[in-house]
């Protein structure tokens, strides 16, 4: 029950649409199969399997909305949500941003669905332990990870025409390895949304690599290093700028990209001429969902909740180094007179063709980071974080790894970062989006931690 | 199973939350739904929750379970949102259902329905009972489960005087479209804020004998408050000094005998808020902050407010004596702790100095973590975490017991909602008040070169929790015992163990109140939970501060 076809996503919307009177109605209708294995100290700790479908009726009057969440499907249950909607949106305070809906949308096909995924149970998910547990244990190795696979659909319409229906599959692996002694500690965090493309065993024998070469790390000096960063250290960091190019906050005053002044930084050069990132629905390595909005949601997201419905389409955010594009609620985009864009997730940052192991060659003093942990914002003016090091940092030296370090805490800006770049590796999938690795000069480390 | 959504806001959202996901689990409900389902408690007499969870344990018995637990919950949620001169979003939300925790053949299994009825209970039993049967093929050793003697037929609630959820909803709007006009008109550029309001009604019933019904409540006022100069192009923002509390909507009564005065007009905040006061002094501070003067990094003094070493406890202390971290069990996630079983011990640890007195409780008035009994059924209790600087315990459940040598759990077991497993989640800990007379003007007074910090700001710490660092909301330079004004640009970075030990002094009782966190994260999946931490004002000598500043 839980993953509809679109005709039979549709049928239900339309007849919940059929069943209004508010002024403007909207339905989302989304359904997943979740489940999951947990294991640590070599052991399996939990793993479970979940089902979950539910439609969200927004009726609206004038700027007044309210909605409710059903998960019964016969005709009174639907009949009856759409009237709690109403009753609820009439009890409402007027939203004076309040945007009318969208009519009929032209979507991308994109290949978010894998049936290999889809096909996951409970069977595979303790293979996929066992293949990542049982290396460990024959290496007096200790491993605790985690996998979630999800399965899902989200369909919307309106009383306007509009109607999307997509379907996804997603897995995501982590890993971490441990020395017995402690001294050691490997991570890798693949994802995928086809599942025949992540073997736990292999992932798991990178994170063995990185815990048995990290024992015994020694320490450095805080100050600044060149540094590697692989796509799996600098995703999160990359993830917080991109979620703040919003344009209402930097038209406000209060983001990275307003001007000193007043307005907003957009067309500048901000960053080195080869930083380059865009969004790409169709991209084979990261499909996304070819609409905004939906998927859960329910119309309960506090704000840019009006982007419902916008088509996502290729976008540049940042080319040359030249800020593009900035997300644009409906709302926002009405008042400047500009295009909405809806807020995308999943990003690709253009790289080159060096592979990981190029970029260590061709380092004569660095640091190499697998991973960054606890990053949290400092200054959002400057967009500085800091956070840690963490499950395997080394020490390169003539184009070689040459000995383990102990982590180190940093406090950088992605901004800052993007200017001080040294050279750009080949793009891999990390935290659902594409990465390269990439070579950076003069990364601020604040202090040394003993963390292993 | 369940809806289990997340609000994300983006941004400057929520005061304290920088990038905040807000959990809502459940459906949709009207607010009047909610009001009438808090007052009638569940809508289930306890004779009938009985009943169905007879249903379960028998189920699971005849399965071959050895021990089994049912907790039938329903979580109720309100959550309000605005900004500026409007309401952005309210949030009712309702999620009612049953899970079931069962071991068999040494291991543990769990099952959970939405479908509180004796077919799918008998059904889902018999799930949790195959669940555990299948993963003790992959178990080394069995489950260990300290014992506890059956309760009967017991209930608990919080002691609150007025239900939040009974508050008319235009109420609260009027409140916070009150505080933002405070703000805008004390010279803010932008204000949101919000109110969340949490009712977990908790039937629990296991072999042991134990029937017990739980009526808890939690409320949370916040705002963030933002300045911007245009011109430098430049922007502060300013968070409430509330703090989330185990309380109702008498929290926001804003008594006069609550509130605990402190230099340069601030206000600390007991057992009850003014959200216009605080809005009111919040919207001049921001603005002060502007302006305020770069910090010079190097060694001081730090002065620290409870509102801000609630979060420093709760990261340094709170996080490494977890018992399931020093073990291992959150190596993949939220990490593992340097607090490791030798140094306990040992005995001899110096996790800080002579004057660190840190408790576990779940047993204090109007704090988050404080119920009756915890969700494996375990009477609630308080007990010492670190005694005069020395470690000598942990945080431990049920199955945990017997690793530490001890007979009993601790009562620190939770689980966020009915349909999620229950494990080892952190109690209130915090620090006790000093023994002798000290008021923060006093402390102030003793100062040559510090800074005094108030409020929650940025803080990270690594996965063993050595290294950490922390900002806040407001820093005062401190110069030979008086303030000299406003520092920007602080945050400090020290080591645990070093931190706790350079603890130079402490104020006395009535300067103590509890700081909150509302939206703990662990586990995999992950889990939410609310724990408070108190705390007097507290001096630590010579700690390394650096500056944030930064030119893009």
């Amino acid at each position: 029950m839980a993953i509809l076809t679109r005709e039979e996503a549709k049928k239900i919307i339309d007849k919940v649409l059929a069943y209004s009177k508010a002024d403007e109605t909207s339905v989302s209708l989304s359904g997943n199969r979740t489940g999951n294995i947990r294991y640590a100290r070599n052991s399996v700790s939990t793993s479970g399997e979940s089902d979950n479908i539910a439609l969200a009726v927004t009726a609206v009057y004038g700027k007044k909305s309210g909605t409710a969440t059903i998960n019964e499907f016969d005709d009174a249950s639907l009949e009856k949500t759409v009237r709690r909607a109403e009753e609820i949106a009439q009890l409402a305070p007027e939203n004076p941003e309040y945007m009318p809906m969208l009519g009929p949308q032209t979507y991308l096909e994109t290949k978010t669905y894998a049936e290999s995924t889809a096909k996951i149970n409970p069977e595979f998910r303790a293979q996929a332990a066992f293949d990542s547990i049982d290396p460990c244990r024959q290496k007096n190795l200790t491993a605790a990870g985690y996998m979630e696979d999800t399965t899902g659909f989200s369909s919307i319409g309106n009383s306007k025409g509009l109607f999307g229906y997509n379907r996804s599959t997603g897995v995501d692996f982590s890993i971490t390895v441990r020395t017995a002694d402690g001294l050691g500690s490997g991570y890798a965090n693949p994802d995928v949304n086809d599942v025949t493309k992540l073997n736990t065993k292999a992932t798991t024998q990178i994170a063995m690599q990185k815990a048995m070469a990290s024992a015994s790390a020694r320490a450095l000096e805080p100050g600044k290093y060149t540094v590697i960063l692989e796509p799996t250290a600098s995703v999160e960091l990359l993830q917080n700028m991109m979620r703040s190019i919003d344009a209402r906050s930097a038209d406000e005053g209060r983001s990275f990209l307003s001007k000193k002044g007043g307005g907003t930084r957009l067309g500048e050069k901000l960053f080195d001429e080869r930083v380059t990132i865009i969004t790409d629905p169709q991209n084979p390595e990261l499909p996304l969902a070819p609409f905004s909005g939906g998927g859960g949601g329910g119309g309960r997201g506090g704000g840019g909740g009006d982007s419902l419905g916008l088509p996502q389409e290729k976008r540049t955010w940042i080319e040359n180094g030249v800020v593009k594009n900035m997300y644009y609620s409906r709302y926002w985009a009405e008042k400047k007179g500009v295009k909405p864009i809806p807020f995308a997730s999943g990003f690709i940052m253009m790289g080159g063709t060096q592979s990981l192991a190029d970029l260590i060659k061709s380092t004569d003093k660095g640091i190499l980071v697998t991973r960054f942990w606890y990053i949290r914002a400092v200054d959002p003016q400057t967009q500085l974080y800091t956070g840690l090091t963490r499950d395997g940092t080394f020490y390169i030296e003539n184009g070689q790894i040459k000995f383990p370090v102990k982590n180190f805490r940093f406090n950088e800006s992605p901004v800052i970062m993007l200017n001080n770049v040294e050279a750009l590796g080949k793009p891999v999938r990390a935290g659902g989006n594409l990465i390269p690795p990439m070579k950076i000069r003069d990364f601020t480390f604040t202090s040394l931690s003993d963390a292993v | 199973m369940q809806r289990r959504d997340f609000i994300q806001l983006s941004g400057l959202g929520i005061g304290g939350l920088l990038t905040a996901n807000i959990p809502v689990m459940g459906s949709n409900v009207s607010s009047d739904y909610l009001s009438e389902m808090t007052s009638r408690h569940s809508g289930m007499d306890n004779a009938a929750k009985k009943r169905l969870a007879d249903i379960a344990l028998n189920a699971a018995k005849s399965k071959g379970a050895t021990y089994t637990d049912v907790r039938i919950g329903r979580y109720l949620q309100q959550y309000l949102f605005t900004r500026e001169k409007q309401v952005q979003n309210i949030v009712n939300a309702e999620s009612y259902g049953m899970g079931i925790r069962v071991i068999a053949n040494g291991t543990w299994g769990f099952a959970a329905t939405s479908n509180v009825t004796p077919d799918a209970i008998a059904k889902c039993a018999e799930t949790a009972v195959a669940i555990a049967k299948a993963n003790a093929k992959l178990q080394s050793e069995p489950v260990q489960l300290a014992p506890q003697k059956g309760v009967g037929e017991v209930t608990w609630k919080t002691p609150i005087k007025k239900n939040a959820f009974e508050v008319p909803v235009q109420q609260k709007i009027d409140l916070l479209m009150k505080v933002n006009n405070a703000a805008l008109d004390n010279g803010a550029a932008f204000v949101t804020s919000n109110l969340f309001f949490i009712n977990e009604q908790k039937y629990f019933a296991s072999t042991d004998g134990s029937y017990i019904d739980q009526d808890i409540h939690r409320i949370w006022p916040t705002f963030t408050i933002s300045a911007v100069d245009r011109a430098a192009g430049k922007f502060k923002t300013r968070d409430a000094l509330s703090s989330p509390m185990g309380m109702g909507y008498e929290y926001l009564d804003g008594l006069a005998s609550e509130k605990i005065a402190a230099p340069n007009d601030l206000v600390g905040y007991r057992n009850s808020y003014d959200m216009l006061a605080d809005a009111t002094l919040g919207a001049k501070q921001v603005k002060e902050k502007l302006k305020a003067k770069t910090v010079q990094p190097g060694k001081y003094d730090l002065v620290l407010d409870p509102n801000h070493l609630g979060l420093t406890i709760h990261e340094s202390v709170g996080h490494p004596t977890e018992l399931d971290r020093v073990l291992g069990y959150e190596a993949n996630y939220a990490g593992t702790s340097f607090a490791t079983l030798d140094k306990w011990k040992s005995k001899s640890f110096n996790y800080g100095s002579k004057l660190v007195n840190i408790v576990a409780d779940k047993t204090q008035p109007n704090t988050l973590g404080t119920v009756g009994y915890d969700d494996e059924g375990v009477p609630c209790k308080q007990w010492d975490l670190i005694k005069d600087g020395i470690l000598v315990n942990y945080q431990a459940i049920r199955d945990q017991a017997a690793i530490l040598g001890e007979k009993e759990s601790n009562g620190c077991c939770y689980a966020d909602n009915w349909d999620s497993v229950q494990f080892q989640r952190m109690p209130n800990v915090s620090l006790k008040a000093g023994t002798e007379k000290r008021s923060v003007f006093d402390m102030i007074k003793g100062v040559d070169k510090g800074i005094y910090i108030i409020g929650r700001g940025s803080y990270s710490i690594d996965q063993q929790r050595y290294n950490f660092q922390f900002g806040g909301q407001l820093f005062y330079e401190i110069k030979n015992g008086e303030i000299v004004g406003m520092l920007d640009d602080v945050a400090y970075q020290s080591n645990t163990q070093e931190f706790w030990n350079s603890c130079a002094q402490l104020c006395d009782q009535d300067d103590y109140r509890t700081f909150g966190s509302f939206f703990d994260g662990k586990g995999q999946p992950s889990q939410v939970s609310a724990v408070s931490h108190g705390s007097a004002t507290t001096r630590f000598n010579g700690v390394n501060v650096i500056n944030t500043g930064r030119k893009i």
